[in-house]
């Protein structure tokens, strides 16, 4: 797994604040999303951005965004590119954006599965992150979509809460 | 006023170019307004596209087509679903897993496209019935919720063994073209996911009351003629997967433990047939076919200058 780039440039941290528009408390940084910010002659800066899900829909909107923040902040050439490979997977998401997560009301993931040669079939149900609001880890999963692509419903034992958590993948 | 709680409060959003509500009265450059699904743009954009050298790029054409047309017509048949689902939950389940769909359909769209100089959007809504190369499982019409679970267990789980292959995961000398794997790779998680998904719902049925296996059973009736196409070799593909299809062994591992787990039986029932030979990914499809495409490309065909 390669990491994301983390060298800190002022470009980098004008694109690194652009905001998720589905989980706006999390920025593309937090989410692991941000793959590298970069500068060459030929395209000016260029910033490199990974889907999370195939179809997932913000990825047009967080192209603008980054490119309206970065042309505010006085950088007058900005290519946003996509990257492909390797594949995001929830596990890129920060501890700052575990942290965030949990305040506003959603598990983060757990750590995703490891896989190796095929992927194993699951018929039991996936365990179930603690509750965001009491710390419960009595909890149950109520479905495995929710209202967006990276979601899931669950609802805690202890406390009665319904809540959302980060799918872990 | 009382202080919102705090996270889920108005706090949170209103703390100036933070809020995404905002952008919406913002004038982006290029006049793209905000929201989700308008000013598309090349799913690829800055990805290199080039064709590696001694790789055919016809069959690469025709094999990213072939995949991309099976997601964009299931994708197309599990949207029709929407609205009629037994519960909430199985709603946002299938609209989800549409979703997934379309977009592994737009990557693979636009690989294809963009080799022949054509858009995505133009491969999805103005080729005619005969260029579809989906296989005809994508296209079926499911009659109750026993059919859309069991096709659903079907076609993901034969792509996650196709996409498997195509990552290039296993392989040591790595896949002949990066951007099909990588869509590949990209796919793989989503199609273990939704295969859980129905095979959870197939056991749930098969291991329920006496009408919900007899409707389970029914369905794997109805649909495993459809399983036979799945296999055949496609000659566009044996550049990318040892054989040209993806390893049965795979999937009927898969298959005998959902269904044994489930208590229903595997058909000896006979693929449907072909026409000379041909089958879907020939461009030969089942009379629904037409049907998907009307509703489909109606719009597109109406307003052929319309940008969305």
């Amino acid at each position: 797994m390669v990491a994301p780039t983390t060298k800190r440039t002022p470009a980098y941290d004008v694109a690194a604040a652009t905001p998720d528009p589905e989980i706006p408390t999390l920025t593309i940084e937090d989410l692991g999303i941000l793959r590298s910010v970069d500068y060459s002659p030929d395209q000016g800066t260029v910033v490199t951005v990974t889907p999370t899900y195939s179809g997932c829909p913000a990825m047009r909107e967080i192209a603008a965004d980054v490119q309206a923040r970065l042309s505010r902040a006085g950088f007058e050439r900005v290519t946003v590119a996509t990257q492909l490979a390797p594949p995001w997977t929830t596990d890129w998401i920060t501890a700052e954006g575990h942290r965030k997560l949990t305040a506003v009301g959603i598990a983060p993931p757990s750590p995703a599965p490891r896989r190796a040669g095929p992927v194993p079939l699951t018929l039991s149900r996936p365990p179930s992150p603690g509750c965001p609001r009491c710390g419960s880890p009595d909890t149950r999963l109520t479905a495995q979509f929710s209202a967006t692509a990276c979601k899931s419903l669950h609802r805690c034992n202890a406390c009665g809460e319904p809540f959302e958590g980060v799918k872990a993948l | 006023m009382s202080t919102p709680e705090p996270g889920y409060g108005a706090g949170d959003l209103s703390t100036g170019d933070d809020n995404p509500y905002d952008l919406l009265a913002e004038d982006h450059d290029e006049g793209h307004r905000w929201a989700f699904g308008t000013g598309f743009t090349d799913p690829l954009e800055g990805i290199d596209t080039s064709v590696p050298d001694g790789l055919d790029p016809g069959a690469l054409v025709r094999y990213c087509l072939a995949l991309g047309d099976d997601a964009l017509i299931y994708s197309h048949r599990l949207q029709q679903w929407v609205a009629r689902l037994p519960e909430l939950e199985e709603e946002t389940a299938v609209a989800n897993i549409a979703l997934d769909l379309l977009g592994q359909a737009r990557l693979l769209l636009a690989r294809a496209g963009g080799i022949v100089g054509q858009t995505e959007d133009q491969l999805a809504f103005f080729r005619e019935e005969k260029e579809f190369r989906n296989v005809r499982l994508a296209e079926h019409a499911d009659r109750d919720f026993a059919e859309l679970v069991v096709r659903l267990l079907l076609f993901s789980t034969w792509r996650l063994a196709l996409f498997e292959k195509l990552s290039g995961r296993e392989s040591s000398s790595g896949a002949p073209d990066p951007v099909l794997a990588a869509i590949a790779a990209k796919g793989v998680n989503e199609l273990a996911y939704h295969r859980d998904y129905a095979a959870a719902w197939v056991v749930r049925l098969g291991d329920g009351t006496a009408l919900s296996h007899a409707k389970a059973q029914a369905a794997i009736g109805a649909l495993w003629p459809l399983a036979g196409e799945l296999f055949l070799p496609d000659p566009n593909a044996l550049a990318f997967i040892p054989g040209g299809s993806a390893d049965p062994a795979a999937f009927d591992a898969v298959l005998d433990t959902v269904l044994s787990t489930a208590g229903l039986n595997r058909p000896a029932a006979v693929p449907l047939a072909t026409v000379g030979g041909r089958t879907g990914r020939d461009g030969v499809h089942t009379e629904a076919m037409g049907y998907i495409l009307a509703e489909l490309q109606s719009i597109a065909r109406a307003h052929p200058d319309a940008t969305w």
